[in-house]
């Protein structure tokens, strides 16, 4: 286990922590997306799924127990890097690159990812939260959802999300094809995969989420 | 042509440091930068003042001594360039040319533009090197080395160790360098006896020095004067892994 952990405090291994944890919550979200699309069907179908979720509890838990390791392995992984790399930096330079040497969203991952956290404790605190507070048979998750004060039903709720949603697109943009790039495949035969895949990921997935507060807040 | 030169003055390792600005006049197109630097020198000097000090030495972009930030660029705006082969028809009549040494806490100010780069000194201690009988140079095809493994180490062995990496990078991080090197030994049948402790002695003495982590944002590979390609990086990751399990 010394061996594991000597290899994670490395500077490789800490790039491995970021783009191996990384690769599995973009899993998640694909699973997550899922679930969340049947909210179009109609709140009998979306309270079904939720139901359907809680006849296999314990099952849930474990996902979430391991989810929730993922995340704070991902968390504080970037953290420590952003902190030793701004030690590594001590002075700026007077006159930045700016986009000539490097794209925005490969310079921001911490900013884009800070939000992403700060939204991620609200989304857990209102929705995961409120649907835990529920008991037995009573199934008003699609009113929490779309109908309630902090439901996308509010303009401001609903916005929220949409830009916190747009900032994981971005994330994404460097997240997914820098993890290959962590893995050794960046600028293999394999990049042109890599970089088709990587479209459903950072765009499709994150517009496929967006395209729920943007319609149940501003369209229906 | 007419240039003002806005340059980062610093007595000595610990002093505070500040930008003085020059006007420098007749400035040909012809000069290199560093020919500039020099007339501004010169000038400095006949006024009695302390002239800009700053590391070169081949001036042929081959010895990977020289190398200054110039207006946000490593080595300046041209790619491919290294400052000392940087010419000043690169810049127009009336340009403020702003110039910062290289900086990262691992590579510390000495004076003016001139960093302490003994940090890249001690990773290639730990590890750049092979310690078996290289021998004479060998008749033709006596040690088979296939042409595309010849052409990617020759690749990585066009590092020159300016720097440049680490300057570009907004974390400060070595690892092209460290990547090329790995690399160039990697690659061929003398590395391979010492191909583990090398990928794990390098990576632990860069670790050491304080650069910072790579996040790849290929900043490196668009200011490396020579090209090398963030493939190295990926290699050596692959290097580190395979000797680290």
């Amino acid at each position: 286990m010394t061996w594991l952990i000597q290899f994670f405090q490395t500077s490789i291994g800490k790039k491995f922590l970021m783009a191996v944890t990384g690769i599995m919550l973009v899993f998640f979200l694909i699973t997550h997306l899922a679930g969340n699309l049947m909210l179009f069907g109609g709140a009998e179908m979306f309270n079904n799924y939720v139901l359907s979720l809680r006849s296999i509890k314990p099952l849930i838990r474990i996902a979430e127990v391991v989810l929730v390791l993922i995340f704070i392995c991902h968390i504080f992984s970037g953290i420590q890097v952003t902190l030793e790399n701004r030690k590594a930096k001590p002075q700026p330079y007077r006159v930045s690159p700016g986009s000539s040497t490097s794209k925005f969203y490969s310079r921001t991952m911490a900013v884009s990812g800070s939000v992403i956290f700060i939204f991620l404790v609200f989304h857990l605190q209102t929705f995961w939260w409120s649907f835990q507070k529920k008991q037995g048979n009573d199934t008003g998750f699609y009113e929490i959802v779309v109908n309630s004060s902090v439901g996308y039903k509010n303009p401001a709720i609903a916005l929220f999300y949409i830009i916190a949603l747009l900032l994981l697109a971005i994330h994404l943009r460097h997240g997914f094809q820098s993890a290959f790039q962590t893995f050794g495949l960046g600028e293999s035969r394999y990049k042109g995969a890599i970089e088709k895949v990587s479209v459903l990921f950072w765009l499709i997935i994150p517009l496929g989420f967006v395209s729920i507060p943007l319609y149940f807040g501003f369209i229906k | 042509m007419k240039i003002t030169v806005q340059a980062w003055r610093q007595n000595h390792r610990n002093a505070e440091g500040r930008f003085e600005s020059y006007s420098v006049d007749n400035v040909s197109e012809d000069m290199s930068f560093f020919e500039m630097l020099d007339m501004l020198n010169n000038q400095l000097i006949l006024e009695g003042k302390d002239p800009i000090s700053f590391d070169h030495d081949c001036r042929e972009g081959i010895c990977g001594t020289c190398g200054v930030m110039i207006n946000g660029r490593a080595h300046g705006p041209l790619s491919g360039t290294t400052s000392c082969q940087l010419h000043m028809r690169s810049f127009k009549d009336g340009d403020v040319l702003i110039v910062e040494p290289w900086r990262a806490a691992a590579f510390p100010v000495i004076r003016d533009l001139v960093v302490d780069r003994k940090g890249f000194d001690r990773i290639m201690e730990a590890g750049g090197y092979v310690s078996v009988s290289t021998g004479g140079v060998p008749d033709a095809n006596t040690l088979p080395v296939s042409k595309k493994n010849a052409d990617l180490s020759f690749d990585a062995a066009a590092c020159i160790g300016c720097g440049a990496c680490v300057a570009a990078c907004k974390n400060s991080s070595a690892m092209l360098f460290v990547g090329a090197k790995v690399s160039q030994y990697a690659l061929l049948p003398q590395g391979q006896v010492e191909r583990a402790s090398r990928a794990k002695n390098m990576v632990k003495q860069m670790d050491t020095e304080g650069f910072g982590n790579c996040t790849n944002t290929s900043a490196c590979e668009v200011e490396c004067p020579k090209e090398i390609s963030i493939v190295n990086i990926a290699r050596l990751n692959r290097e580190f892994v395979r000797a680290s399990f």
